[in-house]
């Protein structure tokens, strides 16, 4: 599943990400390689972007980059932690 | 090292109160704000201890060294080849696994590093605790624990910084060691080039030998500028899988150390129960616009009583003034430039625009520093993405309340340069706190009635009304530039939403008293006594009897009249070029025939003035829709060109909100003649 299908609230694995070349390094400067933690937090009031909480940091992404962002459910998941 | 001066570079992730250090430890005034990129130039302070003079560089706030955006070069670049003695590496407490990633990449440059771990009274009342021991043995480098914001720990941190410098180490302490594949090509990259690179630079062989590995051509190019050797030959094609390794080898490290170092206990979900209310599909809108309305209120009402005060006194001097300069054997004529003329306006200008600048700056930086405008930013990031621009130009808007010229130096922020330059074309869309008093002034007389308290929330609201315009208007030319001039496909958007923090109030409204209201007004000042000239000559230089002021606004009048305005305003909003405050004033100096600026302390006679001299409800509207949009003031223009380096955007950013402006004011012409 994407990034962007995910559901609030659980802890994700990340287990591929497929931007493009120029904006990858920007996602790995927000601690977002394979196997980082993200757990998405809230929406903006108007339904995009979303925040995900990645490696004690709040960061949001539009829907655009959460969508080529691959992960899967870990799952004992639970709330967030932070 | 010069004899006891010790030089150092101050670097960190955005917003982790970088800057706080940095102004705690030079004393300069920075300013600081809660929110990523907010030093945009290197900032150079000096600190003394003892007998040392330390000398310090506050680079861009960035999250890796390797990812090019200017500022990260910028820091990169600095930190390799501006020979600093200590490196200090400021990190935040709260999420310091994140803010680690950049501590590995400087290790790679330079063992000389001090890592400095702020914000760790935020981070203890999160419960979250920092074994600095573990840290310090594990990274082979001294950590210093600080809370900047009051002090604590900057006093340890001066002293390893001079204990550092006075017992400088060489070579790499901490190797960070990667994947077996890494490490092998590593070993087998051998290349005098490189030695000679690592000798001439002083940096270490391993670091080169590893931007050798990922192809990094922009550190290859800035190598050469730098120290001349090329390092381009050696590298191979650009290797997807290898710069994934690197990143994941130093993220995986900086999960590790974190592990070991540091402790969550309580839970502190204080944060996400503000976000759910701010991002609240009901609650949030609301929040962001009684905000909003709030702070004009406050600066609206609050900012009357001092500007009355302050002119009073200005006028009251005004007298004395004439007969010194008389005194002193100045002829007539100059006394009456210098004073009526010049020392009108400037003093016009500063008790119009220093409380109201006073009153908002501090209110605003307040909203910074809780970490109220990122969320904004976040919340409207959808009508900026559906206008293929960057949610950040929400930020940039709201600056531009203050002043368009600081709107526009904040659109720094924007990383890509297509959507920072619509940011700057657009930010005159905002009225400034220059322009405030023009809309305030035509709302309350003509809108709401007598000056008083409760007409002041109507001001305020009918003000909102007006600012939702000039949203609108800025999204529907974002839109249009980004589809036409500035085509091209937003760029990735990653905003980080700091924690909320509670801001230190005082510090706070001295801060923004000094750095921007004092800055701004000074800027506004420049322009203002020029003009006073210009104003004077016009209104005292006569042909044939009439004054330049009113041949200039009869041969405006035609335009006027069909924009639902008339000669005198658009003349007004032409000499109020410099400031806009001006533009008020200077109608009334033309409309009475007077040949100075005069104070009109009562608005019910300025109303008489304005309905004497023919205005309607569609004048006053088209006053209010002109001041919107119409060419920015001269500091702003300025600042445009200086962001921009382009005279050709500086006059579209000049053109554009005119032609709009225009073509509103004969659009409401039009349907006022209809329905009439």
């Amino acid at each position: 599943m994407t990034l962007y299908e995910t559901e609030l609230g659980k802890k994700y694995m990340v287990t591929e990400i497929r931007v493009s070349n120029n904006i990858k390094r920007r996602i790995y400067d927000i601690g977002l390689v394979d196997g980082s933690h993200v757990v998405p937090l809230f929406k903006s009031f108007l339904g995009e972007p979303t925040a995900y909480f990645i490696r004690g940091a709040v960061v949001a992404l539009r829907r655009e980059e959460a969508e080529k962002i691959f992960v899967e459910p870990i799952e004992r998941g639970g709330k967030y932690h932070g | 090292m010069v004899e006891n001066t010790i030089s150092v570079a101050l670097s960190g992730n955005p917003n982790v109160g970088k800057s706080t250090i940095f102004n705690a430890l030079t004393g300069l005034k920075q300013h600081t704000g809660n929110w990523a990129g907010k030093t945009v130039d290197l900032a150079a302070g000096v600190c003394r201890v003892g007998a040392y003079k330390i000398n310090i560089t506050d680079l861009p706030g960035s999250y890796s060294l390797l990812s090019h955006s200017g500022e990260e070069d910028i820091a990169r670049d600095y930190i390799c080849f501006g020979r600093c003695d200590v490196n200090v590496v400021v990190c935040d407490a709260t999420c310091l696994e994140r803010n680690l990633n950049l501590l590995l990449q400087i290790l790679e440059i330079t063992p000389n590093v001090i890592l400095c771990i702020n914000l760790i009274d935020e981070a203890a009342k999160r419960g979250i605790t920092v074994d600095k021991n573990a840290l310090q043995k594990h990274l082979k480098i001294p950590v210093v624990t600080t809370a900047a914001r009051s002090g604590k720990g900057l006093d340890t941190l001066k002293d390893e910084i001079v204990k550092m410098a006075t017992l400088k180490k060489s070579g790499i302490g901490f190797t960070l060691k990667y994947n077996d594949e890494i490490e092998q090509k590593l070993a087998k990259i051998n290349s005098s080039i490189i030695d000679e690179a690592a000798g001439l630079s002083g940096l270490p062989t391993r670091f080169l030998k590893l931007r050798v590995l990922e192809n990094d051509t922009a550190f290859f190019a800035s190598l050469r500028k730098n120290v001349g050797t090329d390092l381009n030959e050696l590298a191979e094609n650009k290797n997807e899988e290898i710069s994934k390794a690197l990143v994941s080898g130093i993220m995986d490290e900086s999960e590790r150390i974190c592990k070991n170092a540091v402790h969550r206990g309580k839970k502190d979900n204080r944060d996400r129960k503000i976000d759910k209310i701010i991002t609240h599909k009901l609650f949030g809108p609301l929040i962001i616009f009684c905000m909003l309305a709030l702070i004009f209120w406050i600066t609206i009402s609050g900012a009357n009583y001092p500007s009355n005060l302050l002119n009073s006194f200005f006028t009251s001097l005004e007298g004395g003034i004439f007969d010194l300069l008389i005194r002193i054997g100045l002829p007539n004529t100059i006394c009456e430039v210098l004073v009526h003329g010049i020392y009108r306006v400037v003093t016009w200008i500063v008790s119009v625009m220093l409380p109201p600048m006073a009153i908002f700056f501090p209110l605003f930086t307040l909203l910074e520093d809780l970490g109220f405008l990122p969320r904004i930013a976040f919340n409207l990031d959808r009508c900026f993405h559906k206008c293929h621009t960057c949610g950040k130009q929400a930020l940039t808007m709201c600056m531009g309340f203050g002043c368009n010229a600081v709107g526009v130096t904040g659109c720094r922020i924007i990383d890509s340069p297509r959507e920072r330059l619509i940011a700057i074309l657009t930010n005159s869309f905002i009225p400034c706190n220059g322009r405030f008093p023009t809309l305030i002034t035509v709302i309350t007389i003509f809108f709401v009635g007598s000056y008083g308290a409760t007409s002041s929330i109507g001001a305020a609201l009918l003000l909102c009304l007006f600012i939702m315009l000039s949203f609108l208007m800025t999204f529907a030319v974002s839109f249009l530039l980004s589809k036409t001039v500035l085509k091209g496909m937003p760029s990735s958007f990653t905003l980080e939403l700091p924690p909320y923090r509670r801001p230190q109030i005082l510090k706070v409204i001295v801060r923004s008293v000094f750095d921007r209201t004092l800055f701004v007004l000074g800027r506004a000042l420049i322009a203002a006594a020029p003009a006073g000239l210009i104003i004077w000559l016009m209104a005292n230089v006569t042909i044939d009897g009439a004054s330049l002021l009113n041949i200039a606004s009869r041969f405006l009048d035609p335009l006027g009249k069909a924009m639902g305005l008339d000669g005198v305003i658009l003349l007004a909003f032409i000499l109020g070029f410099p400031a806009n405050e001006i533009v008020i004033p200077i109608m009334v100096m033309a409309y009475t025939a007077n040949a100075n600026l005069t104070e009109i302390g009562n608005l019910g006679v300025l109303k008489d003035i304005f309905i004497s001299n023919g205005w309607s409800l569609l004048t006053a509207i088209n006053v209010m829709i002109f001041s919107l949009f119409h060419w920015p003031c001269a500091t702003t223009v300025q600042t445009i060109k200086k962001e921009t380096g382009s005279t050709l955007w500086t006059a579209f950013a000049v053109i554009l909100p005119t032609i709009i402006g225009i073509l509103l004011c004969l659009i409401t012409t039009a349907i006022w003649n209809i329905v009439k």
